[in-house]
């Protein structure tokens, strides 16, 4: 900026400082706004420092790195701020019952004061190892077809129908499973097991809809890895007269490995964690499951079915507090893992 | 020779029809959401505000749960892409250790994964112990900022270690300050992943259910301070479904179809915004 206009400006801020103080003067002593006066006052202070302190460009590099870092700290806070605040939460229910109690009685009767999660852990585990079953050989598969089959016309198309399909809200999901999967089960797929009482509502409905919600994660971080597998690699394995799957079978799906792996730990985290979707379909009864077909309640579906009770039982938010508390410690567990994997990998695979 | 080429094509076969699952699944979930939701959508439904009784098959819209859910995402994507721009910026060789970057990135990482129930359960915690029971706009806000931070944070730290050292080196040669170099140089050319990590964050941040669920509670009007109760799109669908009459239950799609349609022209607005802006960057 030319001096001359820096000095106008100057000038000109001078006057809506005194503008300001006066603003506040007015809210004060007129309108006895506490609020409006601290605004107006701090805005006059800000344009006073401006006018006297010689603003240097060191002065802005040396504030703008400070906020930077007091922004970065915080988040770091925050994140052990979380956890603290879950642990300080589940103190209340771990006083009254004692964690084995907790964990493997399995009757869980807020009313009567009984919070027995093994029901609903068993449960939590059969949906998302079932629907991991269903989603890896197909995310993985699909995810070869894009990265090393597909034609590229092929590829621009699917890309933006991934990347839609990771972004659909887990409501509208939810929904689709309650129209579609639900009958389906009911009708089809239990009977044809053998079950005719199922309602559809239950374990089998809710990881059929997981499965189709891990997908896209899945799929875009293997097309991620398999793609950076290096093309001498794949062309060596060519030259010596393996076919292509050969080829991906023994090469890509070995020098990929910790990013297959890493992937699938983070759709495991996903399907574990989904709530408002699974618990439209599960049933949401908190019952050790008979069959796969009948109705259940993962650990992140009883929150959202039990919250509403929580004015009435006070010990029932600690014990639901207690049940994010493990959603979030499975969740870092596994998160860790998968980076665990995936630094020990690229240590050793160096190509 | 007969038996290899046998299990390529049984492979093939495999993945074609792995794929062909995949891009069902997404088209059985578009036509059932515009299939249902269509023919219980108009234009009184889209402009009105839900009167009493909207739940037991009463008149009125859900302009209010639009209005709503815009109210909780909108500021709660511009807090988190404040936060989030500051400390993709910081992550930088250029400010700090690369092992305290790195450990940072696995926090936001690990944020990334936390289920949305949990962060609805942070802010259900500070609710009650501060003893502001029923749900209200902030809390709701607050939730959807911590789900959004990390995901805008790690977007937009992806497209800064894109950016060219020599770039940086250049302004650094021109004189200018690593603060003016990190606002002026490098947020320029990160200019593509800034937008898709907002959008994205607040694609996120409106179709998430479960942390709005627990902390916002619901309303039949437009809320009027930051401390009411609002409705939202998802949580109405949730209000909606969970009602045993029909014609209740199909509004339920209406609303889904609204909050589809949002999350495909965010979906799309950002391929466009990012050609668009990729356009100015250097190479």
């Amino acid at each position: 900026m030319p001096n001359n206009i820096r000095n106008v400006f100057k000038h000109k801020l001078l006057i809506v400082g005194i503008l300001s103080l006066f603003l506040s003067f007015i809210f004060l002593f007129i309108f006895n706004d506490l609020f409006l006066f601290a605004l107006f006052l701090i805005l006059f202070i800000i344009l006073l420092i401006y006018n006297f302190v010689k603003v240097t460009r060191k002065l802005y590099d040396t504030l703008g790195t400070r906020l930077m870092l007091f922004v970065t700290a915080s988040m770091i806070f925050l994140f052990f701020l979380l956890l603290i605040i879950l642990i300080n939460g589940s103190i209340d229910i771990l006083q009254d019952q004692s964690l084995s109690e907790l964990i493997l009685s399995s009757t869980w009767k807020p009313f009567s004061g009984e919070f027995g999660l093994f029901a609903v852990i068993i449960d939590t585990l059969i949906v998302t190892a079932v629907s991991m079953l269903i989603a890896i050989p197909i995310s993985v598969l699909s995810a070869i077809y894009i990265a090393e089959y597909a034609p590229k016309k092929f590829r621009k198309i699917i890309r933006p129908f991934i990347d839609v399909l990771a972004g659909v809200p887990s409501v509208v999901f939810g929904l689709c499973a309650l129209l579609v999967f639900v009958p389906l089960v009911r009708d089809d797929i239990a009977p044809f097991f053998g079950n005719t009482i199922s309602s559809g509502f239950g374990l089998f409905t809710a990881s059929l809809i997981l499965s189709i919600m891990v997908f896209p994660i899945i799929i875009s971080l293997c097309v991620e890895s398999f793609n950076a597998v290096p093309i001498a690699l794949k062309e060596a394995s060519l030259s010596l007269g393996a076919t292509k799957w050969e080829t991906v079978k023994k090469v890509i799906f070995r020098a990929s490995g910790p990013g297959i792996l890493a992937a699938i730990f983070l759709g495991f985290g996903r399907a574990f964690g989904e709530t408002i979707a699974v618990a439209m379909v599960i049933g949401n009864q908190e019952l050790i499951p008979k069959s796969l077909f009948g109705p259940g309640q993962t650990l992140a579906s009883l929150i959202a079915s039990n919250y509403t009770e929580v004015s009435s039982i006070p010990i029932l938010a600690s014990a639901l507090i207690f049940v994010a508390l493990i959603l979030f410690v499975v969740v870092l567990i596994f998160n860790l893992l998968g980076y665990l994997v995936l630094r020990r990998a690229s240590k050793r695979w160096k190509y | 020779m007969n038996k290899r080429n046998l299990e390529e094509k049984i492979f093939l076969g495999l993945m074609l029809a792995s794929v062909f699952i995949v891009m069902g699944s997404l088209i059985l979930i578009v036509t059932v959401v515009v299939l249902n939701g269509v023919p219980s959508l108009s234009l009184e439904i889209l402009t009105q505000t839900s009167e009493g009784g909207f739940y037991l098959g009463g008149g009125g819209g859900f302009l209010n749960a639009i209005v709503g859910s815009l109210l909780l995402a909108l500021p709660a994507t511009g807090l988190a892409f404040l936060f989030g721009i500051t400390i993709a910026l910081y992550l930088q060789k250029d400010f700090l250790n690369p092992h305290i970057a790195n450990f940072i990135r696995l926090c936001l990482d690990i944020l990334w994964g936390v289920p949305s129930v949990v962060y609805g359960v942070f802010c259900l915690t500070i609710m009650i112990t501060i003893g502001m029971a029923g749900g209200s706009l902030l809390f709701g806000i607050i939730a959807l900022t911590l789900l959004e931070i990390p995901i805008i944070t790690r977007c937009i730290d992806e497209s800064i270690k894109m950016v060219p050292i020599g770039l940086k080196e250049s302004a650094y040669s021109l004189g200018s300050t690593k603060f003016e170099t990190a606002v002026k140089v490098v947020r320029r050319q990160a200019m593509p992943g800034i937008i898709a990590g907002v959008l994205l964050g607040f694609g996120r941040g409106i179709g998430d259910a479960a942390s709005i669920l627990l902390t916002v509670g619901d309303s039949n009007y437009f809320p009027s301070s930051i401390s009411d109760q609002t409705a939202a799109l998802p949580t109405m669908i949730l209000n909606l479904v969970s009602m045993p009459d029909q014609v209740v239950q199909n509004k339920a799609y209406a609303v889904a179809f609204v909050l589809l349609m949002i999350v495909l022209l965010i979906s799309i607005l950002t391929r466009y915004l990012t050609k668009k802006s990729s356009k100015h960057i250097i190479k």
